[in-house]
């Protein structure tokens, strides 16, 4: 697993490469930590680069959900597709979280 | 009849390499890739399930597998804590963990990537997961 980070605005991007489980979801989580700051507003995941994602990866979304809402921030996620969008609807995270097809429009939608 | 067995330490690390030897034994019967990541997701979630809930710390995971034909058996056993309440566990969003940001989705998930899925547990002896399902 693999873990990038960028900036914009007060939007933190985070791209996340290769397998999400149990084992990685600790991992993501305490690199979102480190890289959080006060004026950070929205985490914008990116999973275009996942190939594989299990329900913990839906604990740990929920979990930065539920940490950005105090805050009166959101989450947004990119390029859930295949067997993740089938426990993303499963699960009920589609009603309070959005996936974008882009990065590009996950970010411009914030901006409205 | 084809049958694969192994058993591996109840760490995280080893999540993985529990998805890909269950895929990896799958593979001379060409499956299809829908079939392929359902397997994956199911046993991930099971294994997952083990690791977290089967153990204070450390222990065994047994998977075993046999092929008949294009029908898949797939058991997931620990030697731990054992499940008090099945059917609560097997409810969707009930977790035991809501602190370690558990979804609660690990049984309600492997009923529906697999066709037919059966737990037995006892109290501090363990849980065994079968799970079957047919290939297309």
């Amino acid at each position: 697993m693999k873990i990038k980070s960028s900036l914009e605005g007060n939007t933190l991007i985070v791209n996340l490469f290769g397998d999400i489980d149990h084992h990685n979801t600790e991992i993501i989580k305490r690199y979102i930590y480190d890289n959080m700051s006060h004026s950070i507003k929205n985490i914008v995941i990116d999973l275009s680069g996942v190939e594989f994602m299990d329900s913990s990866g839906i604990g740990m979304i929920l979990g930065r959900y539920k940490e950005m809402s105090e805050k009166m921030g959101t989450v947004s996620l990119v390029g859930i597709r295949g067997n993740m969008e089938r426990i993303y609807t499963l699960s009920g995270l589609y009603k309070i979280i959005k996936n974008y097809d882009t990065i590009k429009n996950a970010v411009n939608s914030l901006k409205l | 009849m084809n049958k694969m067995e192994i058993r591996f330490d109840a760490v995280s690390q080893n999540e993985s390499f529990a998805r890909l030897a269950v895929s990896g034994f799958l593979l001379y019967k060409n499956p299809s890739v829908n079939d392929m990541e359902d397997i994956k997701m199911a046993v991930s979630e099971a294994v997952t399930n083990s690791i977290i809930h089967g153990y204070d710390d450390s222990g065994t995971v047994r998977i075993y597998c046999e092929i008949e034909n294009d029908a898949l058996m797939v058991e997931v056993e620990d030697y731990g804590r054992g499940i008090e309440n099945i059917e609560l566990a097997r409810k969707p969003l009930y977790t035991t963990k809501p602190q370690e940001e558990r979804s609660g989705m690990g049984f309600t998930i492997m009923e529906a990537f697999m066709d037919k899925v059966c737990v037995i547990s006892q109290k501090d002896k363990g849980t065994k997961i079968t799970m079957y399902k047919e290939l297309k």
